[in-house]
């Protein structure tokens, strides 16, 4: 039977912009590359925020690879971006001018059922001039292996296939990661959660709002008091015609301190602050969420096993500088990368070889130092050591701290733009809320907007949803259903809340042995596919089967 | 392998698409014509045979030339190489075997002869499933209905395939039979493809109908400068180039005689309703009190 098997040079799992990356620089070199997408369409499982980098210094970015990216693909070109550090109705903003446009040839801004479909179309076009192609609704299920050495992949649609390379561009919670041992989803502390909603707007309002012209967009970013004290913070970028607001926290704060992503969100879409750009008419076209790698703790510095490479969020290649988060960007990279690595393996005649060179192009790029700084890996990780992380946190908060921050000013803007120093700032609570906080409170001033917004509740934003429901088929399994073990999803889950019946996770108490059982119970039908719960619950998580599950028209 | 597949233009029942009468009849004028939802099970069974042994796949009609449109949403919804329709006023008004006859003739004079035949599962209008059994006795050929799936092996000249047989407890068959064959496509019919090279090849091919489902609608628009019967992939026969005799077939070759069509009658509601305005309080209190006794259980 084995000698049936399909065999191709290079099988890519994943159609985001790593594995888009990867499959047009292998096609481009004439290698035959068959794409294997598990959603209905490319994108229809993606979120990001999202701004797409194209970095001065990066070897590869995405328009070098897809040439009419920019005006197929994405949305506004975003030049302007601010900071509003909020404490209650105050607020100082700082220009990030410095910052966003350090290192940038370019930023714009994306929806991913767009961007992704557009490059997967490109992408088929390319690779089936290469013998392959590009699939969508199939899913990959895990590696194919022979003699213990990884040789191909598994997968839910179709019989196992065998290749020379197997790009693993999954994305977050990887299962191919997974299997391949190179990554495990045990610790909140290494990744970051996102939750977003589309916000639909009128013809003419974004210019006419944020002061921009036609094609033009803004970024704007938010810290401070409005999150309750959970540790991350929020954005507003502006697209075509609607607005990706959404915010983006440490799992770790999120689980521990018992917050509903939801109403995260909802703080930010309701604060006065936005109420000039919102509106009154309040349409929310799309509600999403999705994990997001910490690439200062979780990038792999040797993404690769046997044939198996792995780029992007896969890797754990997302960095989130200072606030600025650059994840699409160095998937491209690495992506392409890692395609280049199996060319070079290929023209010496050894394929095997395929994943050293990779690992080693990562470094001598400069990827894996942006990455992971190494003043991060001294001077941050220092910071986030209990009583320095305190002692620091009470210092800012003190009158001498207040006294530092009224007389720093203005000069402040210049620290936060920065990129040496956001890279070494430790992720704690000074950082993203008490810093903020103190500095709205001693030099911002009060916004006089009246927000009228109502968010939708969870229940309509999850009708709002389009499922491809798998009857009888769930892809997530509770493995302790006790709330000491898997409890904490009730919250966390962003499509689920206590006290409410329509989610995913529930808590219970039922009586057993004669005594009361605190428990939770799972129902997969509402879930976005946002990996939390394979973090903070004791669950068996898989990805449901290609085409089914939750379909993300905006993204 | 050469598929001709059997497809027939029927009113659309779709909500929002069909018109009655104040009688409960059609009113055929006011209701448009679509494929018949069927046939589609019998197109993917061919797009299949296609994807996996190659060949190539004709759809035929016989109707009025108005059913080009139905020919071509047949290409567009699933696939086809090229299209036939047998039309002319002598074929009007036939039955299922008047127009077995006539279809079994068209067959007959493609220039290849068909490895395998493919019709839906009974249309939607007249509901006889008559049509493709009776083209297949009219060919001799071997008849498998209510497949589900299927499988052509070229080298024996054979095609397996697995029939649901509906009875008290559902069971499934599995048949051969030697090529050439009629199949009949059920609605359950699942095509399938395990080899990514077959998706591929599927994905290809469907691209390639859209393309010219596109092209064709482009000439029935009056878009070109061409008419539909000058596009090289549409064939369109009347019972003189068929060599057809008027009397065996239409209404004249028809022995089924319809003695009348009843509308079923709506079954009278055994429940009495009230209707109620939300607005008005008087109105929603006598809710409350009509339920309050169910409240409690009783
Ligand atoms: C709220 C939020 C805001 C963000 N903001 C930004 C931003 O502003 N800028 C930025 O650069 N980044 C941002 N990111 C991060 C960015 O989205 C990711 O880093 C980026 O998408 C990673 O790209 P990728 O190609 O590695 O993976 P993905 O884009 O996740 O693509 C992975 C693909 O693999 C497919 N797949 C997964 N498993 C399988 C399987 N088993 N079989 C087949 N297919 C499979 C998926 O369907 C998907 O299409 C944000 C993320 C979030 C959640
Ligand atoms: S069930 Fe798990 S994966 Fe699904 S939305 Fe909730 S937390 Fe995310």
């Amino acid at each position: 039977m084995t000698d049936d098997y399909e065999h191709y040079e290079a099988v890519v799992v994943g159609a985001g912009p790593g594995g888009a990356a990867a499959a047009a620089t292998l096609a481009r070199n004439d290698i035959e590359t068959l794409v294997l997408e598990r959603g209905t369409d490319a994108g229809s499982k993606n979120v990001s925020g999202g701004l797409v980098y194209a970095e001065e210094s990066s070897p590869y970015t995405i328009d070098d690879l897809f040439p009419d990216f920019r005006e197929e693909a994405t949305d506004r070109a975003v030049s302007e971006h601010y900071i509003h550090n909020v404490a209650g109705r105050s607020v100082k903003t700082f220009d990030l001018h410095d910052l966003h446009h350090h290192d940038t040839e370019w930023a714009d801004a994306v929806l991913r059922r767009k961007m992704d479909s557009w490059l997967a179309r490109r992408v088929h076009e390319m690779t089936r001039e290469t013998g392959g192609g590009l699939l969508t609704e199939v899913r990959v299920n895990g590696l194919l292996r022979e003699g213990g050495e990884i040789v191909g992949v598994t997968c839910d649609e179709v019989d196992p296939i065998r290749a020379d390379v197997i790009i693993g561009a999954d994305g977050v919670n990887s299962e191919l990661a997974r299997d391949a041992g190179l990554m495990d989803w045990e610790e909140p502390e290494e990744w970051f959660q996102g939750v977003k909603a589309v916000v639909d707007m009128p013809e003419g309002a974004i210019e006419e709002r944020f002061g921009v012209d036609e094609g033009e967009g803004v970024a704007h970013l938010f810290s401070g008091d409005l999150f309750e004290g959970a540790r991350g913070g929020g954005f507003l970028y502006t697209n075509d015609q609607s607005l990706s607001v959404g915010t983006v926290f440490h799992l770790d704060s999120i689980a521990e301190e018992r917050h509903e992503p939801q109403e995260l969100l909802d703080n930010l879409l309701t604060h006065p602050l936005l109420a000039d750009w919102v509106g009154d008419e309040y349409t929310e076209l799309e509600y999403s969420a999705k994990l997001v790698p910490d690439s200062k703790k979780v990038a792999h510095p040797s993404p690769h096993r046997d044939r198996l490479l792995l780029v992007g969020d896969a890797a754990g290649q997302m960095q989130a500088q200072g606030p600025i988060i650059k994840g699409m960007n160095h998937a491209v990279t690495a992506g392409a990368l890692a395609a280049e690595a199996f060319v070079d393996a290929k023209s010496r005649g050894d394929t095997d070889k395929a994943g050293q060179h990779y690992e080693s192009k990562l470094e001598t790029e400069g990827v894996m130092d942006k990455l992971r700084p190494t003043r991060y890996a001294t001077l941050g990780k220092l910071g986030e050591l209990g009583p320095v992380d305190s002692l620091s946190d009470a210092l800012v908060d003190s009158p001498v701290g207040r006294l530092g921050v009224g007389l720093l000013g203005d000069s402040l803007e210049r620290l936060y733009n920065s990129p040496f120093l956001v890279g070494m700032l430790p992720d704690t609570k000074l950082g993203y809320v008490t810093l903020p906080t103190v500095i709205a409170e001693e030099l911002g001033e009060p916004v006089a907007g009246e927000n009228t917004v109502e968010p939708p509740e969870l229940d309509d934003r999850i009708g709002d949803l389009t499922y491809d429901i798998d009857e009888g088929n769930p892809h997530i399994e509770l493995r302790d259903n006790s709330f000491t073990a898997s409890g904490t999803a009730v919250t966390a889950c962003p499509v689920s809340a206590k006290d409410f019946g329509g989610g995913c996770y529930r808590d219970e108490y039922v009586t057993a042995n004669g005594g009361e059982e605190h428990v939770v119970s799972l129902d997969t039908q509402p879930c976005v596919e946002c990996g939390t719960c394979a973090v903070v619950a004791d669950t068996d998580w898989t990805h449901p089967r290609g085409g089914k599950g939750v379909e993300y028209k905006q993204g | 392998m050469r598929s001709v597949v059997l497809t027939k233009g029927v009113p659309d029942f779709r909500e929002g698409q069909v018109s009655f009468d104040e009688d409960g009849h059609l009113e055929r004028g006011k209701t448009p014509t679509v494929m018949n939802p069927n046939d589609k099970h019998a197109l993917r069974a061919a797009l299949q045979t296609k994807v996996r042994n190659g060949g190539t796949v004709s759809l035929m009609s016989m109707g009025p030339p108005g059913y080009m449109e139905v020919l071509q949403e047949g290409m567009e919804d699933v696939y086809a190489d090229d299209l036939y329709l047998l039309s002319d006023r002598e074929m009007g008004a036939a039955d299922t075997w008047a127009t077995a006859m006539t279809v079994a003739t068209g067959i007959n004079d493609l220039d290849e002869e068909p490895d395998l035949l493919f019709a839906g599962f009974k249309t939607a209008d007249g509901e006889t499933g008559h049509t493709g059994p009776q083209t297949e006795w009219c060919l001799d050929m071997p008849l498998i209905t209510h497949v589900i799936s299927m499988e052509v092996d070229e080298d024996e000249g054979t095609v397996r395939a697995k029939r649901l047989v509906e009875a008290e407890v559902d069971e499934i068959e599995t048949v051969e039979a030697p090529l050439p064959a009629t199949i009949v496509a059920d609605p359950e019919f699942e095509p399938s493809y395990h080899r990514a090279e077959h998706r591929l090849k599927h994905k290809d091919l469907r691209e390639r109908t859209q393309e010219r489902a596109a092209e064709f609608g482009a000439y029935l628009d009056d878009d070109t400068d061409k008419e539909p019967t000058d596009w090289d992939r549409f064939t369109m026969w009347n019972h003189a180039d068929l060599n057809l005799d008027p009397d065996y077939i239409g209404l004249d070759g028809s022995p089924t005689i319809v003695a009348g069509v009843d509308p079923i009658p709506k079954a009278p509601s055994e429940r009495e309703a009230t209707e109620i305005d939300p607005d008005d309080d008087g109105d929603m209190e006598q809710i409350v009190d009509e339920l309050t006794p169910y409240a409690a259980g009783d």
